[in-house]
């Protein structure tokens, strides 16, 4: 069957108690055994329970997973990953990843030991050349944040699988109905699916879906053991919103696609970063690996110091001013104010996160909506 | 689509009006702008993206002096849950913006919000008529229960104008229809309609629950009332009850007083998920009304069916007119399975893989039932054949599912 038959129909199978059409809301938090020491299913909901296992196996399947783990945010999933490694072990990221997850990897994991090494994940080899015997995981974004860079999966696979290493793929900007990395040769993929998987800004979660089997069985033991997993409310809500993955996909991708057109062309603006653009130093990888759908974020540059960029983020009508992404309404943010805030001057520097920068996620409204609304704000700032 | 509307900020906004260039706090954009933004703050409590969910089922008031303000002032404010509550509102707002609506009202299902209008608006003596082909329950209920109250109705042939015109006298009060209908798929011609209403000064309504304002906004057609079973496209998740009304302030004054009374409103939670169903909703649409027409095209071309009732298609009485009326036409396909007896037809549906067996439709998932099973089982055989309900009638409700799907599994479920 095809993507979005599946996403509608596989985990969501009738209630065999009821015949209900849609998963029912279970907040049981623990359920009666068929005897002492004989244990039924399910026993207590931080072990598994049957709303959360629905969604589980209906992103399993998106996903082409042996497996996956419903989280109660995208950071206890990349968490969870991360606790695979013990003092001594040694991870590989790409630059341009999220801030949260630089956070973690700097202010966290290091506590355990484990040490990290960034480098720029749309070049392969500078992932090699960071490669160290202790290696144990290549973690980079399918497409980074928020300079957009797209790196070569397979390539990178091959590096890590030839060091030994788990490669590990950050795939919230490219949902599977775009992307799927577990079938260019990754291990793990995760998603904070609050965004595209979501896609209704109301739901706060996470995934890891997992090729092998065995992985699977030790991330889960990890979840179990640690407890951050996703409430039954949310995974009802996030099971309701992938129903409609496939469809808002298709539409925001393509107004992402004019949006950006549209900024390129627009005096005011120096820079627009887009993998669907010809312009996008990785457009070629990206129409490889995602036809031409090319997600829904966008990062552009305007002629103007942080004050000005400031304002064009302040002054739009329809495009609200918030972290986060990959919903129906669309955002617009200043990553060097705020979702890159915990970046320090130095990194900031490094990765390209400029004063000018703006990121904006394309939500569902009508793309003509969008481009006005944009133009108004931009014209404002001069 | 342009037409639609967006309310910036729903407290000071002016009602829309056809006949006037749109007032200055209303803006025309796309119709999914529409559904995303309409109705909604533009900056709501905490800042949040979203609207809470606000469970209160009362609201306090400061001291004596707001409570009296409240009364003498006719402030727009909550007061008791039965009334009305914030997530009502909002999606009220955005269901009568997205109708071209001045005003709507929501109910806990598309029955309750019916019954809510009938008993609001008509008294012992009234007279309404109604096509034949309405929702058998809408029928049952004027027929059986509004006759207790001393209401009279006429049944005209779905259509029939000249008939609906006939039976039309100094007591009627309201001419009714659904269009499409359910499960002919008969498509009312709303400009003969409205003309009816208007020529013997008599209110109209459509049910346009098969239809929804993506396909057609029956209020710029001139019809006084527009009612949905939102729990079907509207909702889109089969997994809410609904039910609205939309029409002028003016005319659904006394509705929405009749409600407080009645208590058929419905509950913040389900509003929260109609609001959030609603913002895919012009995208939802625009793949029932592809599936619709692709199911409806295969199915006609099988030789196993002997005839299919969907508007899209040119064999279709109505599609003249739902050509010239409407944007699409959704996803609810009604066919015949030729030489079939009811046993024959229900081993298609058993065969099916992909659409479940229940009744409904407007979901994502697909749905398919056989009416003379699911719907009229309990009746005659002449009155199931009075109602055109064959044994070999299929009822489909196509989702959102990739068609290519939805075909292969037909076929192999036609062809088993």
């Amino acid at each position: 069957m095809k993507f979005r038959t599946r996403a509608i129909h596989v985990g969501s199978e009738p209630d065999p108690a009821t015949g209900a059409v849609v998963t029912p809301i279970h907040l049981a938090t623990t359920f009666i055994q068929p005897g002492a020491g004989v244990w039924g299913q399910f026993d207590y909901s931080r072990s598994g329970s049957p709303t959360r296992a629905a969604v589980e196996r209906t992103l399993a399947d998106l996903e082409g997973a042996a497996g996956a783990l419903a989280f109660s945010s995208g950071m206890a999933a990349t968490h969870c990953a991360s606790m695979l490694f013990k003092s001594g072990d040694h991870i590989v990221a790409g630059c341009d990843i999220y801030g949260g997850t630089y956070r973690l990897l700097h202010k966290i994991c290091n506590r355990s030991g484990v040490a990290v090494t960034l480098a720029p994940a749309e070049d392969a080899a500078q992932i090699e050349a960071a490669m160290q015997p202790n290696t144990k995981m290549v973690w980079v974004e399918s497409i980074g944040n928020p300079m957009m860079t797209i790196p070569d999966l397979p390539a990178i696979a091959e590096i890590a699988h030839r060091h030994g290493a788990l490669l590990g793929v950050d795939s919230t900007f490219a949902p599977p109905a775009i992307l799927r990395p577990l079938e260019l040769g990754a291990d793990i993929v995760m998603h904070s699916a609050t965004k595209y998987l979501g896609g209704h800004s109301d739901c706060l979660s996470g995934v890891l879906a997992v090729r092998d089997i065995a992985l699977h069985k030790e991330l889960y033991f990890i979840q179990n053991a640690t407890g951050g997993v996703l409430g039954a409310l949310e995974s009802f809500l996030l099971q309701r919103g992938i129903k409609t993955l496939e469809l808002r996909m298709r539409e925001q991708c393509q107004s992402a696609l004019a949006i950006s057109q549209w900024l390129e062309q627009h005096p005011k603006v120096t820079r627009v970063l887009y993998p669907g653009l010809v312009s996008h130093p990785n457009h070629e990888r990206a129409k490889k690996f995602m036809g031409n759908q090319f997600g829904a974020m966008i990062s552009f540059e305007i002629d103007g110091n942080l004050e000005k960029t400031k304002i064009v983020c302040q002054s739009t009508k329809l495009f609200g001013l918030a972290v986060s992404l990959g919903a129906v309404e669309s955002l617009i943010e200043q990553p060097a104010s705020m979702s890159h805030a915990s970046y320090d001057a130095q990194a900031k520097a490094k990765f390209g996160i400029t004063d000018s920068l703006i990121r904006i996620s394309v939500g569902l409204e009508d793309p003509t909506d969008l481009i006005a609304d944009l133009d108004q704000a931009i014209c404002r700032s001069i | 689509m342009e037409n639609a509307i967006i309310v910036e900020n729903p407290s000071t906004a002016e009602p829309h009006r056809q006949d006037a260039s749109p007032p200055s706090k209303v803006k025309r954009v796309g119709f999914s702008t529409t559904s995303v933004h309409a109705g909604e703050a533009r900056r709501k409590p905490s800042d949040a993206i979203t609207d809470s969910i606000c469970c209160s089922s009362t609201f306090t008031f400061e001291s004596t002096q707001s409570i009296i303000d409240y009364i003498q002032q006719k402030q727009d404010r909550e007061e008791y849950g039965r009334y009305g509550n914030p997530n009502e509102k909002v999606v009220e707002r955005k269901l009568a913006a997205l109708d071209s609506a001045e005003d709507a009202i929501i109910y806990s299902s598309g029955m309750a919000a019916i019954v809510g209008l009938l008993i609001a608006k008509l008294s012992a003596g009234d007279e309404i008529v109604i096509f034949d082909q309405c929702y058998h329950r809408s029928r049952e209920f004027c027929a059986k229960h509004l006759s207790r109250f001393g209401i009279v109705t006429h049944q005209v042939e779905t259509g029939n104008y000249n008939a609906m015109d006939a039976a039309i006298n100094n007591r009627t009060k309201l001419l009714i229809s659904e269009s499409p209908t359910n499960p002919h798929l008969s498509v009312i011609d709303l400009e003969q309609f409205v003309d009816l209403g208007k020529t013997h000064q008599v209110e109209t309504l459509i049910d346009a629950t098969l239809a929804t304002p993506y396909n057609i906004r029956p209020i710029e057609f001139g019809v006084d009332y527009v009612w949905h079973s939102a729990t079907k496209y509207m909702g889109g998740h089969n997994d809410l009850l609904a039910g609205v009304i939309c029409g002028s302030k003016e005319k659904l004054e006394c509705v929405r007083k009749m409600r407080g009374i009645l208590g058929g409103i419905n509950s913040p939670h389900n509003m929260y998920l109609l609001e959030r169903g609603l913002k895919t909703f012009a995208l939802r649409m625009e793949r029932h009304n592809e599936n619709g027409q692709r199911v409806a095209e295969f199915l006609e071309a099988h030789p196993r069916v002997e005839k299919v009732y969907y508007p899209g298609l040119k064999s279709h009485p109505s599609h003249e007119v739902a050509k010239r009326t409407m944007k699409g036409f959704g996803g609810l396909i009604t066919f015949l399975v030729r030489n079939a007896d009811w046993k024959q037809t229900a081993a298609i549906i058993d065969a099916c893989t992909i659409p479940k067996i229940a009744p409904s439709l407007g979901g994502v998932e697909s749905l398919i039932e056989q009416p003379y099973v699911m719907s009229y089982f309990d009746y005659s055989p002449e009155d199931r054949k009075r109602f055109g309900i064959s044994d070999n009638m299929i009822r489909m409700a196509c989702g959102i599912e990739d068609s290519a799907d939805l075909i292969a599994d037909l076929k192999q479920a036609l062809e088993a």
